[in-house]
């Protein structure tokens, strides 16, 4: 067993967790270390090969691997930041401050003086759905198949159909077309798609891929390969009307039902979400513990990854204040007021910009989000389609921010 | 005549166009801005597009290197291009940003590689 003592230690090296550590690099801590689990720093974004990532961050459209290796460099002019992969977090001390990590090295106790968790999240699987019939092969998540198909050069199979309309079942649809597998349908339980509309037109439309909307599956048959997929119509009420079935003769379905922040290792200390299992977190990404913290979509999910790198760094800066000064200052509650379904982050503390991301609870056409601290109005702006599907940010500086609990509200 | 409604992706606002082709001349209407219109024309007349896709690679850590077009290409030709990128084969070590096939069906976009696959050497 080897014991290392390390100034900031940062739980998974995909978007958020590179973040983290060049915040921390610039912030001026002399180590930190980033372990990783998979055989490549880069995360998700290795395998999402689409286009569409860092119009943000970089200024530029670029694909998933181009971003990951962008932010690689960057992390590559520090000296001080260690990125080792192939390691398994198994146990965290909270209080003794341990985090015991398995390599082919053994096993390592780092005693970190900080520690910022960014461990990403995990598709909403099968179970989450409570779907009658068999259960045979051919069930796939987006993300598994998408792993396939871009890192292993494996089709799922020939003729499939795809559960849930958000990006990602929307860009595996597009995806799986091109590699020659018959899409027959996406399927998506809502009135209204999950992604974004330019996703609809370049990856459904452009190649006649039919989208049935307010319709979930029914029935999934096979003996030990996936056979028929059964869907049907949702009433309002999100029952399946008697009589609207249609079978699709498929051997692979697709899911791509949601995802949900990783957060299961933190869960008996850590303030988590009851409903978004997200980690609960502050303005400067500190958990509800002091000297942990956390960013990316272990916090919340977001829309883009920009917005994960970003909040990444914001995580580290503050992790190495704390390493530097046990920096940690008044904290106010951020609170959800009216139509207000998701909200980022759950407290302000003082010294901090606010970088807010939130999602409403239904579409509203057009209405005005209003930001208040007591009687002190810090936004207040009308802002038109809004979707739950699409995450809203917006940024209120430090300056502009005094005490007292904050409330984020949507009027119509 | 012919009618498309398709919503205009220049910007999150996010308009829906109504584009109408008569007599060899474009309408665009419902749009906020002059870019609605350049997207309502060029979809309905020439829809240009990325596209993403990957090729493989041998004695890479990878057996697939990720690859883009470097500019938007026609739509109809997508199918076409990647009829070439499945037949061809290339060897590691590939860096991003590196021309796997020059101007691709005359489109003038090179098929350029999206990420750094490194080079393993099996004995």
């Amino acid at each position: 067993m080897i014991e290392k003592n390390v100034d900031v230690l940062v739980i998974g090296a995909g978007a958020a967790g590179l973040g983290a550590a060049i915040g921390a690099a610039r912030e001026g801590v002399s180590e930190v270390v980033i372990v990783e689990r998979d055989e490549r720093s880069g995360g998700i974004l290795n395998q999402c090969i689409h286009n569409g990532f860092g119009l943000h961050y970089f200024r530029e459209e670029l694909s998933g691997p181009e971003y990951a290796e962008r932010v690689k460099k960057i992390v590559q002019q520090y000296p001080n930041i260690n990125v080792k992969v192939e390691q398994y977090v198994h146990q965290i001390d909270y209080r003794r401050k341990e985090v015991v990590v398995a390599s082919t090295e053994g096993i390592t106790v780092y005693k970190p003086k900080s520690l910022v968790v960014a461990t990403g999240a995990r598709e909403r699987p099968m179970g989450g759905i409570l779907v009658p019939g068999t259960r045979p092969a051919g069930v796939f998540t987006a993300g598994v198949a998408q792993r396939f198909v871009n890192l292993e050069n494996r089709l799922p199979g020939k003729r499939a159909i795809i559960v849930g309309s958000g990006d990602i079942g929307l860009i595996m649809a597009r995806r799986l077309t091109l590699e020659g597998v018959e899409v027959v349908a996406v399927v998506e339980r809502m009135p209204y798609p999950g992604g974004l509309e330019r996703n609809i037109r370049q990856c459904l439309k452009d190649f006649n891929i039919p989208l049935y909307l307010s319709h979930t599956v029914v029935g999934i048959y096979g003996k030990e390969r996936l056979e028929e997929v059964i869907i049907a119509q949702l009433d309002e009420s999100y029952k399946p009307i008697p009589g609207t079935e249609k079978k699709f003769k498929v051997d692979t379905l697709v899911l791509s039902v949601g995802l949900i922040p990783q957060s299961t290792l933190f869960k008996d200390f850590l303030k988590i979400d009851p409903w978004t299992k997200g980690i609960v977190t502050s303005s400067s990404g500190r958990s509800s513990l002091n000297w942990i913290f956390a960013a990316g979509n272990c916090t919340v999910i977001y829309d883009l990854v920009d917005w994960v790198t970003e909040e990444g760094s914001v995580a580290g800066k503050f992790a190495a204040m704390y390493v530097r000064n046990n920096w940690e200052p008044a904290k106010f509650f951020v609170e959800k007021g009216q139509n207000v379904g998701i909200l980022f982050p759950s407290w302000y503390e003082e010294g901090t910009n606010l970088n807010l991301y939130l999602r409403v609870k239904k579409p509203i056409a057009e209405g005005t989000i209003r930001i208040k601290q007591r009687n002190n109005l810090l936004y207040s702006k009308k802002h038109l389609n809004m979707l739950p599907s699409e995450m809203i940010s917006i940024k209120i500086p430090e300056s502009k921010i005094g005490s007292g609990d904050i409330i984020v509200e949507v009027l119509e | 005549m012919r009618v498309e409604e398709m919503v205009c992706i220049m910007c999150p606002l996010g308009c829906h166009l109504t584009v109408k082709e008569e007599n060899g001349e474009i309408f665009v209407a419902g749009n906020k801005c002059p870019r609605g219109i350049e997207y309502g024309r060029q979809e309905l007349t020439e829809p240009l597009r990325i596209l993403t896709s990957s090729v493989l690679v041998e004695r890479g850590d990878l057996p697939l290197v990720s690859v883009k077009t470097s500019k938007p290409v026609p739509r109809k030709l997508i199918m076409q291009i990647m009829e070439i990128l499945k037949s061809t084969k290339i060897e590691a070590p590939v860096k991003v940003g590196d021309v796997i096939i020059k101007n691709i069906l005359d489109t003038g976009a090179d098929i350029i590689a999206t990420r750094n696959v490194e080079r393993i050497d099996v004995a």
